[in-house]
Order: C-alpha cells, then sequence, then structure tokens
C-alpha cells in the first residue's frame, strides 16, 4: 500500500476564536514530488501542515493519505506514514538524549529493540550525526538540533516528509547541508518555508497561500520568477532566479 | 548565569544516564525500596532525632554507588530548604517543655521537633532527589508504570517534568528582555511581575502544546514505553531486600544510640 499521495480537497478551518484560516483549499501531490507551500506570514501555512497528520481536525473538507481517508480512526497510521519536522527543533527534541529521541517514533510504533536500534542507527547516518547519539539535545547547536530532528522522523520510516521552515535559524553552511540531505531524499516533500532560494533548489512546484487560500500552483520555476504575482503576496522573486536566462 | 544555569535543571537528565551499580538496579527495586525509606523515616515520633541518623546510610550509599556528585544534591536540598523551614519554625516558639539536656543547656520540645522535621526533610528529599537522579525520570516512570500505578498518574509526573525545562526556558528569556529594557531591573514593580507570570503561562501552555503535537505526531498514545526492559533479577532482590531489613532494624532499635553505648562501653 502506497501512502505517497497528498490529496487536499476543499479544506476549510476556523480556529475555535472564530479566526478563518483555511477557506477552502485543494491541491494533489504525487508520488515522490517535492512541492513548496509559499506564502506571507499568516496565509495558512502551518495551519494546513497540522492537518497533514491530523492534529488539526477541519471544518470542512477532506484530506487523503494514500487510499486513506484522514479521519480520526485513521489518524494513527496516517501519521507514521507522514513524517513531521516541525519548525522548531527545541520543540520536537524532548528526550534526555539524542538516541533516546529518536527511537521514541520507532518505540511507540511497538517496533523490536533490535529494529529500533538499527532504525536509530541508520536514522542519525543518514543525517550524519551518528556521533551525538548519547548527547542531550539541548547542548546541541541549531543545525544539529535541525538534522536530529529530521531523523526522528526518518525513524519512522514515512512515506511523506512535511517540513515547516526547515532552513530557519541555520548558518549558511548548516543551510547548505539541509538542502543537500534534503536532495537525496526520494520521499514525497512537502515544505512550507519563505526561504525561496530553498525552493528553487529543492521543489518542482509551488503552492501559493494567501488568505487560507490557494491563489496559484505551478512550476516552481515560473512561478517564482512572476515578480507581480510575488509581490501582490508578501512574497519576492529570488535573486538567483534573476539571473537565469530561460531564453 | 541564566535561571536555566542556575537551577542546573539539565543536570539531572545528565546523572540519570549515567551506568554505574546504581543506575544498573531496576527503576522498581530502587522505587520501593525509597517509598519504605520515607515512610520508615516518617513514621519516628515527633521528638526522636539521633535514631533517624542511620538513615543518612542509604541516600549515602546510594549517591556513592551511582557517582552522584553530593554538591549538587545538597543543593537541591537547600533549594528546598525554605519550605521545611516554615514548616518547622514555629515548633520552638509554642513547645518550651524542656525534653533533654546536653550538659548545661537544656533543649525544649519545639527544638528537638524542630531539628526532627529538618533531619526527615533532608532525608527524604535527598533520598527522592537520589532515586531520580541514578535512575532517569523516564525509566522511573516507566518502572512505576510496570508497579501498576495508573498511567495517568505517571503520564502527568513525565509531563510535570518535561514540561519544567519549557517554563524554565521561557522564563528565562522572558526575564533576558526584561533586563535589557530596563535600567534598574532590582526595582521591578509587581504590575509587571504580574504580567510576567500570565505571560509566562500562557506562553509555556503555548510551547507545551507544540511539544505534545511533536510526541503525538511520532505516534504518542499515552502509553510509556522503555527502550530497555530491565527484568528483576537477584540483585534486584538483594537491594530491596536487604536496605528493607536495614530500615525495620534501624526503626525497632536507636542504633545511633546503641553505636554510642558500645564505644562509650569499649572506652571505659
Amino acid at each position: 500500500m502506497s501512502h505517497h499521495l497528498v490529496e487536499v480537497r476543499d479544506l476549510h478551518f476556523a480556529y475555535p476564536d472564530g479566526t478563518d484560516a483555511l477557506k477552502g483549499v485543494s491541491f494533489r501531490i504525487t508520488h515522490g514530488e517535492s512541492v513548496a507551500l509559499v506564502g506571507a506570514n499568516g496565509a495558512g501555512k502551518s495551519t494546513l501542515l497540522l492537518h497533514l497528520n491530523g492534529y488539526l481536525t477541519p471544518t470542512r473538507g477532506e484530506i487523503r493519505i494514500g487510499e486513506t481517508p484522514l479521519i480520526r480512526e485513521t489518524a494513527a497510521a496516517v501519521r507514521r506514514a507522514v513524517g513531521m519536522v516541525f519548525q522548531d527543533p527545541d520543540d520536537q527534541l524532548f528526550m534526555p538524549t539524542v538516541f533516546e529521541d529518536v527511537a521514541f517514533g520507532p518505540l511507540n510504533a511497538g517496533l523490536p529493540p533490535d529494529e529500533i536500534e538499527h532504525r536509530v542507527v541508520s536514522a542519525l547516518e543518514r543525517v550524519g550525526m551518528a556521533h551525538l547519539r548519547d548527547r542531550p539535545p539541548y547542548k546541541l547547536s541549531a543545525g544539529e538540533k535541525r538534522a536530529v530532528a529530521i531523523a526522528t522522523v526518518l525513524a519512522m520510516a514515512p512515506d511523506v516528509l512535511v517540513m515547516d521552515e526547515p532552513s530557519s535559524h541555520l548558518d549558511p553552511r548548516g543551510r547548505r547541508r539541509l538542502i543537500e540531505l534534503l536532495k537525496s531524499f526520494k520521499h514525497t516533500k512537502i515544505i512550507a518555508t519563505h526561504d525561496l532560494e530553498l525552493v528553487v533548489e529543492l521543489c518542482s512546484r509551488v503552492i501559493v497561500l494567501d488568505d487560507g487560500r490557494v491563489v496559484a500552483e505551478g512550476q516552481a520555476v515560473e512561478l517564482l520568477n512572476d515578480e507581480t504575482l510575488m509581490l501582490a503576496h508578501g512574497l519576492e522573486r529570488p535573486h538567483s532566479l534573476r539571473h537565469l536566462h530561460p531564453h | 548565569m541564566g535561571l536555566g544555569q542556575w537551577l542546573e535543571i539539565g543536570r539531572m537528565d545528565e546523572l540519570g544516564r549515567l551506568d554505574t551499580p546504581a543506575h544498573r538496579l531496576d527503576a522498581r527495586a530502587k522505587v520501593i525500596t525509597t517509598i519504605v525509606f520515607i515512610v520508615v523515616v516518617m513514621s519516628f515520633p515527633r521528638y526522636e532525632v539521633s535514631a533517624l541518623t542511620p538513615f543518612f546510610l542509604y541516600p549515602f550509599a546510594l549517591i556513592a554507588l551511582g557517582r552522584i556528585p553530593p554538591g549538587y544534591i545538597l543543593r537541591k536540598i537547600l533549594l528546598a530548604a525554605p519550605f521545611a523551614l516554615v514548616v518547622g519554625m514555629f515548633n520552638p516558639l509554642l513547645d518550651h517543655q524542656v525534653i533533654a539536656s546536653v550538659g548545661v543547656w537544656s533543649i525544649s520540645g519545639g527544638w528537638l521537633s524542630f531539628a526532627s522535621i529538618m533531619l526527615r526533610f533532608v532525608l527524604t528529599v535527598s533520598a527522592a532527589l537520589t532515586l531520580i537522579a541514578c535512575t532517569g525520570i523516564y525509566r522511573l516512570g516507566a518502572g512505576l508504570e510496570r508497579m501498576c500505578m495508573p498511567r495517568v498518574f505517571v503520564v502527568q509526573l513525565l509531563f510535570l517534568y518535561r514540561y519544567l525545562f519549557v517554563i524554565v526556558d521561557e522564563g528565562a528569556r522572558m526575564m533576558r528582555s526584561l533586563e535589557l529594557r530596563s535600567a534598574r531591573p532590582s526595582s521591578l514593580r509587581l504590575r509587571v511581575y504580574g504580567s510576567l507570570v500570565g505571560h509566562l503561562l500562557l506562553r509555556s501552555m503555548a510551547r507545551a502544546d507544540r511539544v505534545y503535537r511533536a510526541m503525538a505526531a511520532r505516534g504518542f498514545d499515552g502509553k510509556i514505553r522503555a527502550l530497555h526492559r530491565a527484568s528483576f533479577q537477584w540483585t534486584d532482590w538483594a537491594f530491596t531486600g536487604g536496605w528493607t531489613a536495614f530500615f525495620a532494624i534501624a526503626r525497632m532499635w536507636n542504633l545511633a544510640d546503641a553505636l554510642g553505648r558500645i564505644l562509650a562501653g569499649g572506652g571505659s
């Protein structure tokens, strides 16, 4: 069974205080695609992401991960399929050691100890952090924390990776490493970010959100090059694209 | 020095991860022994002082066995000491009845019970702190759950501990921004403090929500699962049995008194 497909149909969500955060969002992301979710602050990116693993329940509309509609009963299975890397790694790393933190997901999945050990070690190796396994997470640098946070998700062997601002708080070298790391993943990726240069490098498709709606969707380079569109939605044309001459 | 550093909040986790004879004991063995210890220490009559002293052996032994820096435990005890002081400080004022005398000084019951309260406080708090330091809170929680403690309580305990970090962290950030923007940090008005505490609560709750979200995203369903499921070894039985026997003996006979008499008898 493949979970690599993510489909969102007419998603509406209002916070209890009455704020309409999502006003009919629809999109479809297919196997192995890498899609950027861009939009100004408050456009609804984070709210949308929280729906993708069932943390928030839509007031209207539907989400499908693979063949599975995301409802309360399927949330546990969907959470295994959709790995979510949150914006602040400090929120994601809560165990006393890096190893235990990465083992948390597999442990909850009820895997046998050998398999857990194997998964943790390979996830940490994948992100190049195997040497930190016994360190307490709060003592790591921002880049290390981010990498470990990604490893915690990889250890659950998800089909889809969802990331909220993966490059925030990273220095240029850390950001470069992150981009190379994410490039090497074969997962379906959904990345919410303001880092449009990262989008240019990583994503083939872009979905522009504004005020809880999808206002544009298409090829990354094409959309990001549209200066009028970018400026209209609180974004800007990435600098690297100014030097590209497609003609 | 930040608030977090001052409280050495992460230190407990580091100590909990050490690998020493004390750490290798099953969490349940240490929990049971510590509970027996606390119950026995609390069961002494209110004026008892000397009979309590042999009980220091237990926290001392755990500290030595678990290679825990005694200074760390001591600092944590001092941090909690004001509470015990408040509980005991009126005893000397209210209870003037002379109970004992040492040389020319006569000791009132108030002072005796005050000393007894402080002793019990140091004993029980040091035992509890040492228990956490040589078990680690997560293993402790898993042990408690296997001892049929209701899961709700165990999860509460773990979250309480985990969110302590969150609150201290948020508090430290707020204090820093406050200090940066106030000319004289010492002259804080009460109103500012009120707003500060309110914000701290709200921010901690928001942060706690995000932590929970991250836990839920990784399949947390309220069950605590430990990576290393220790089984009860003969060492655990010996530890629990041996100490319980010692506590029973020390409860029935005043060992300090007996030792004194033996020493005095041997000397004459």
